[in-house]
């Protein structure tokens, strides 16, 4: 099956991806199974961390510290902000358990299966070696191809740090 | 095969039989611990050292006196003997020459790992023991990139300083995970403060670098530090071309902002409000005792450090010398090996001399100036220190289009450059 997958043993590259690759899935069974959500929030750190890892074996190494800044640096933090901040942590009592065990497993199967065809038998491009460096051909892709949708992201962005700021602003003592 | 492979089957002849990816993965972890054992544990060892006899001056009584060189050696017998022949005390024998005190760092290793582990019984086990690792790891792997000398580090990455962004905000979970782990509502809150001080301060901080690699044109730290050999329109400009002082001074406002935001990352006074031990004992690692007591703070010494050798590297030219590097490369160049290690030497010394003056303004820092409150700390970071850092990069964006619109001299190498 791993050779089916194109990697070939003995190769160290190919452990090394293996490595992020179970460090990836299995910090992600532990997000969704943990009964203690801080558990699962740390959990996500791994994830978040094989993630990069996968991006640096890609040679996309931008990519890669972008992840950790933003995700690990970020997003992690606030999750983890949230999470702290709640009252309950451990044990949480699920108030809708109605779950049907064989129809969800059905669904995910099928899901599963779908993304199996399609990332076998889709025809990637396949790029002999990457442009490394690859900080340059990105920030030209910003300021040139793509630069309506970097601009129409970085308003969204602006309106949504304008908004946090209104709803954190303390009210003005009424007289 | 590997080179280190064959060498540890010459060394260890009984990894023969091992296969090639567990050895060589072996053998990755314990050069890499290695190296940053050694240098990064010495390096917070001497920190440590400066600090409490800097506290000692600042707060006039003795810093550590006792445990060093000197009393070592007014203790051997040989120097007992003489001195009782001079009829003075062994101590006075020796005489102030060498200062005492030297060994306090490994004494207090020894007794930190000595001393008992406590760990709550109603802590979160695996998050109070894994954090200390977390947060070692964080500020351990920036070293990775740092240019410690002329074409010497350990890694030659082409997003350099991008990557210690990325990997040191692996610290802030960590922070919190000893904070939450301890179970302990001071513990959790200073967690949360550092946290959020932390994520803060990483804004102003980042603008204020990339300011510097705009003007450079790459994140490469080698290739930053070689865009500051020269400035001004003179290839041979020492001093000058430290980008600090390039621009007619205008970038000593990233350079202040980044130190600032620096000092605040790190926790150091005047924004050490995280253990203010007023109001919260002592912060995320209150419960921590022995050991992983000490990992916090072999933490924050090598990030004290490493603020310092980034700011050094982005600003102060790494280890360019401050006359023409041009002059010793001249010199040493035509001496074959001697020459290299000279020149080695030459770059070690002067980024070690800025990054430690760094850590030593920030340790003055410490025992000058009164903590901030929470509220004036989160302003001066986004009220302040986040404007000016936003305005000066676009400032400097504008500089760099005038120049290169004008392109002068040997600055239009530099500035096409780094433009390709």
């Amino acid at each position: 099956m791993i050779a089916a997958l194109g990697i070939r043993l003995g190769d160290p590259a190919a452990y090394v991806f293996l490595a992020f690759a179970a460090m990836t899935c299995g910090s992600a069974l532990i997000v969704a199974a943990s009964r203690n959500i801080v558990y699962s929030a740390y959990a996500l750190l791994l994830t978040f961390f094989g993630v990069a890892g996968l991006y640096a074996f890609l040679d996309a190494d931008f990519i890669a510290a972008a992840q950790l800044l933003v995700y690990v640096g970020g997003i992690l933090v606030l999750i983890l902000f949230g999470v702290m901040l709640t009252h309950k942590i451990r044990d949480i009592n699920l108030s809708n358990e109605t779950t049907n065990p064989i129809i969800g497993a059905a669904i995910a199967g099928f899901i599963f299966l779908a993304l199996a065809y399609v990332s076998i038998y889709t025809k990637w491009d396949v790029v002999e070696r990457t442009a490394s460096p690859t900080t340059g051909e990105i920030g030209k892709a910003f300021v040139g191809k793509y630069l309506l949708p970097f601009e129409a992201s970085s308003v969204l962005l602006l309106g949504a740090l304008i908004g946090a700021a209104y709803l954190a602003r303390r009210e003005k003592e009424k007289p | 095969m590997h080179p280190l492979l064959t060498f540890a089957h010459d060394v260890m002849p009984f990894t023969k039989g091992w296969p090639d990816w567990i050895l060589y993965g072996l053998l990755v972890f314990i050069v890499a611990f290695g190296i940053l054992n050694t240098l990064v544990a010495p390096l917070t060892g001497i920190s440590t050292y400066i600090e409490r006899r800097l506290a000692g001056r600042a707060q006039y009584r003795w810093g550590p006196n006792r445990v060093g060189f000197r009393s070592m050696l007014s203790a051997l017998p040989i120097t007992r003997g003489l001195a009782k022949l001079a009829d003075v005390q062994p101590i006075k024998f020796i005489g102030s020459k060498i200062p005492g005190g030297l060994l306090q760092f490994a004494a207090d290793g020894l007794k930190l790992f000595t001393k008992e582990d406590i760990i709550p019984s109603q802590a979160d086990q695996l998050l109070f023991r894994a954090s200390p690792y977390v947060i070692m790891a964080g500020s351990f792997a920036a070293f990775a990139v740092l240019p410690v000398s002329f074409h010497f580090r350990a890694v030659n990455l082409n997003i350099g300083i991008f990557y210690i962004l990325g990997i040191s905000s692996i610290v802030v979970p960590g922070i919190l995970m000893a904070g939450w782990g301890s179970a302990n509502k001071w513990a959790l809150l200073g967690g949360m403060r550092a946290a959020a001080q932390i994520v803060s301060y990483e804004i102003p901080v980042a603008i204020a670098l990339m300011t510097a690699v705009m003007l450079a044109g790459t994140m490469n730290m080698a290739d930053i530090v070689d865009a500051q050999r020269s400035g001004y329109g003179i290839q041979k400009a020492g001093l000058l071309g430290w980008y600090a002082f390039r621009y007619c001074g205008l970038m000593l406002v990233p350079f202040v902002v980044y130190f600032i935001g620096g000092c605040a990352e790190v926790n150091r006074t005047p924004f050490d409000l995280v253990e203010g031990e007023s109001e919260l004992v002592a912060g995320y690692h209150t419960e921590y005792s022995g050991f992983r007591w000490s990992f916090f703070f072999m933490a924050e010494y090598s990030n004290m450090f490493a603020v310092g050798a980034i700011a050094t590297t982005m600003f102060l030219g790494g280890p360019l010398p401050p006359y023409p590097v041009q002059f010793t490369e001249a010199l040493f160049g035509p001496m074959g090996n001697l020459g290299m290690i000279l020149r080695f030497g030459e770059g070690f010394f002067w980024f070690f001399a800025k990054s430690y003056f760094f850590v030593l303004v920030m340790i003055h820092m410490r025992w000058t100036l009164p903590r901030y409150r929470v509220d004036q700390l989160m302003n001066v970071c986004w009220k302040v220190l986040i404007p000016i850092a936003l305005v000066w990069f676009v400032l400097m964006c504008g500089v760099r289009m005038v120049r290169m619109e004008m392109a002068l001299g040997p600055e239009k190498d530099a500035v096409t450059e780094g433009h390709k």
